[in-house]
């Protein structure tokens, strides 16, 4: 791909703001009021509208950044609880991680309330293998003599959990870093999964079977098949209509390029929700 | 396996497991997330005993309390409005004096090099002048107000604002979110009216969205503060004239909440009927401020943003002002046409002609209302040079203003309709033409009821 011939090769961050063309996707998901928007916009060096109340963030907005030779299209998503669709901003941060297809998925949390941040980390974990956890305001989290282990977190969890300071800026050379790793494939990730009791894990494992078989593509067939026990009648529609299934048809020619093209139409589908 | 499996059957037996497994699938699904969660935070994250003193939780006690919370409220917007009219005074005054010395000069370089008088009116009287007006009139009040409000938008006052206004809004139908979506209009209506997104319930948000337009946003701050400040304020002591701004500026200001209140209870007892749904508001711990990125962002992105936009709009309708008063049909011009034709409506709102005109040309943004007056005025005027601000209040006696006409004024600036933008952007937020002219026709009825019966009564008693 030409277009990362602009940057010097070095490893280093580069804001690019609204430029076009990207080789990966970055979806950044989290609870209302941890810095998404602080930490989005630090990456891509644009400056959307910041403010310490939840909810702030009401339409997705989109940036870019490079990063080791490689374009990174930043997407930023409402602040939500969970992936349970119960308003339209959980609507779109859900659609967004499970048909834009996101290379990585960033769930930024409070490092403050670390647990009750993990129950959006780990939904996202269900969906997707491909998961950076930012525990960001790291340096509150200080003040308020709570310590994180990030390497005990990420024995865990299974995935990268890089603790930052996004108003500072600390931390997030060692985001990016993790994003490139995990969105190129080079970091290999296996997700802790939610340990459910066992009645509903052989219903869940009975469904997952059967969506395979309809569509042996699927990459988070456990998630759908939980969804799909709660009786969520958007995900049942997409099954019956085969939307999913044909988002995930067996990968053969999928190469990057038609696979962000289509990420990036998702984009545009749910820009005005 | 013989069977084979469709779509339509993994649904239907997905049915069948959920009844199979009885009640409260996706509380157990809940459960075992939450235990997990746990387990992963007691791996990874320990507390090293509490602070001595929690200051959010003191902080929180007094700013939401009963007894303190309204009090602080209301004279926090106090502060800010004495801070803003006292502190744009004399940067107003100096900005106003450079760029009519400009204007001056300017004037008469287009006449020495031998421009018609035309080309120099149209450029120099018309469509500078409605500039210079904009830029003194409005760009000091907005770099002082618009640091200190997203200052304490970063500290995290603004959900506390929320919490506190949460029992008037179960009182009046609406959602307590909906204070939320005020404070993002008090900078700018369409933002305002985009916010209340973060409303889920339907009915609840259309409220917000319907009153959005009853808070002060950044076009009609600065008319406010004007006639505030240079009429109404004139007319006390230099000492107390900074404070009755202040009042007058508040009073409209509260005005406007107490408008969204009442509009709010009426819509959610009639077109819009329904209880206000419950609602968990976080409130986020109090933040330090990084005080040179706000203030860099609040000035850079909004009020060289606002002040842009009002530029645009100003500089094209200075141009038709110019044009207006200097096109003449047979023995006067266009202006005093319209004016004089529409003048006996305005009285009878207790405006006249030229204000009326002025809202009208300012439908774009409501920036430009203060500069299209007067230069209305000022084309009709016997007065030719303005060399300071005082001077504004001069030319408004001399065409017979009194305390009323500013009153009325500023109250059909308050709830009048929405700009433009602002509309477009209410038909995007509710996809219908139906409420968008609700939005629209709503606050003008009841602006203009509410300026006619402020007019006549007070004339019928002798005001």
């Amino acid at each position: 791909m030409g277009h990362g011939s602009a940057t010097n090769g070095r490893d280093s961050l580069m804001s690019l703001g609204k430029a076009i063309g990207h080789d990966y996707v970055v979806a950044l998901a989290g609870n209302p009021n941890t810095g998404k928007s602080t930490v989005f916009n630090h990456l891509t060096g644009m400056r959307q509208h910041t403010g310490n109340w939840p909810g702030k963030t009401v339409a997705r907005a989109e940036g870019t950044f490079s990063h080791g030779g490689k374009r990174f299209q930043l997407v930023d998503l409402p602040g939500t609880y969970s992936l349970l669709a119960n308003s339209v901003d959980e609507e779109v941060a859900r659609d967004f991680v499970l048909f834009g297809r996101p290379d990585c998925t960033v769930v930024v949390c409070d490092a403050t309330v670390l647990e009750r941040n993990l129950h959006l980390a780990l939904q996202i974990m269900e969906i997707t293998d491909r998961v950076v956890v930012c525990a960001n305001l790291i340096d509150e989290a200080d003040r308020k003599r709570i310590a994180l282990e990030a390497r005990a977190l990420e024995r865990e969890l299974g995935v990268p959990v890089v603790p930052t300071a996004a108003r500072r800026g600390q931390g997030l050379e060692h985001l990016v870093e993790h994003i490139h790793s995990v969105a190129s494939g080079a970091e290999k990730l296996k997700p802790l999964r939610a340990e459910l009791d066992p009645a509903v894990e052989k219903a869940v494992n009975e469904i997952s079977e059967d969506l395979l078989s309809v569509a042996p593509g699927l990459p988070c067939p456990r998630w759908i098949a939980l969804r799909l026990l709660e009786g969520d009648e958007r995900i049942e529609k997409a099954v019956m209509n085969g939307e999913l299934a044909s988002l995930y048809e067996p990968a053969g020619n999928g190469s990057k390029a038609t696979r962000s093209r289509t990420a990036s139409q998702e984009a545009v589908a749910w820009a005005d929700p | 396996m013989g069977r084979s499996v469709t779509p339509q059957g993994i649904v239907q037996r997905a049915h069948a497991l959920r009844d199979e497994l009885g009640a409260g699938v996706h509380e157990r699904i809940a459960e075992s997330l939450y235990a997990t969660a746990t387990r992963v935070a007691q791996a990874g994250v320990s507390v090293k005993g509490k602070p001595r003193v929690d200051w959010d939780l003191l902080a929180d006690r007094i700013l939401t309390s009963r007894m303190f919370g309204f009090p602080i409220m209301i004279a926090g917007l106090a502060v800010i409005l004495w801070l803003t009219i006292a502190g744009a005074n004399a940067p107003s005054a100096a900005i106003f004096s450079v760029l009519f010395w400009l204007h001056d000069k300017m004037a008469a370089g287009m006449t020495a090099i031998g421009a018609p008088w035309w080309l120099t009116g149209f450029l120099i009287n018309g469509v500078y002048r409605g500039l210079a007006w904009v830029v003194s009139v409005m760009l000091p009040p907005m770099a002082i107000f618009f640091p200190i409000f997203t200052l304490l938008e970063d500290v995290g006052y603004l959900p506390r604002v929320a919490f506190n206004l949460d029992r008037a809004f179960r009182w009046c139908g609406g959602h307590g979110k909906q204070s939320l979506t005020m404070g993002m209009g008090f900078g700018c209506n369409a933002a305002g009216v985009t916010a209340c997104r973060i409303i889920d319930s339907p009915r609840e948000r259309l409220i917000a969205i319907l009153t959005n337009n009853f808070m002060l946003c950044n076009g009609r701050w600065p008319t406010i503060i004007m006639v505030a400040t240079v009429f109404v304020a004139a007319s006390f002591s230099a000492v107390w004239s900074s404070v009755v701004a202040t009042a007058a500026v508040g009073g409209v200001t509260l005005l406007g909440v107490v408008a969204t209140f009442l509009v709010s209870r009426g819509l959610s007892r009639t077109v819009l009927k329904g209880e206000s749904s419950h609602f968990y508001l976080e409130l986020p711990p109090y933040r330090r401020p990084n005080v040179l990125r706000v203030v860099h962002r609040s000035i850079v992105d909004r009020t060289i943003f606002v002040l842009g936009r009002a530029c645009m709009t100003a500089a094209p309708a200075g141009g038709l002002i110019w044009l207006l008063g200097n096109i003449n049909v047979g023995d006067a011009s266009l202006m005093a046409h319209i004016t004089t034709a529409i003048d006996p409506v305005g009285r009878f709102f207790g405006l006249d002609g030229v204000i009326l005109l002025a809202f009208i040309v300012a439908l774009p943004a409501n920036e430009i209302v203060v500069p299209t007056m007067l230069m209305a005025y000022l084309a009709r005027s016997q007065m030719v040079n303005m060399d300071n601000m005082a001077q504004i209040g001069a030319l408004l006696h001399e065409h017979g203003w009194t305390l009323l006409t500013a009153a009325c004024l500023m109250l059909f600036s308050l709830l009048h309709y929405p700009c433009a933008t602002t509309t477009w952007t209410i038909y995007r937020e509710t996809g219908s033409v139906k409420w968008t002219l609700w939005a629209n026709l709503m606050p003008l009825t009841l602006a203009l009821i509410a300026c006619a019966l402020v007019a006549n009564v007070a004339r019928a008693l002798g005001a």
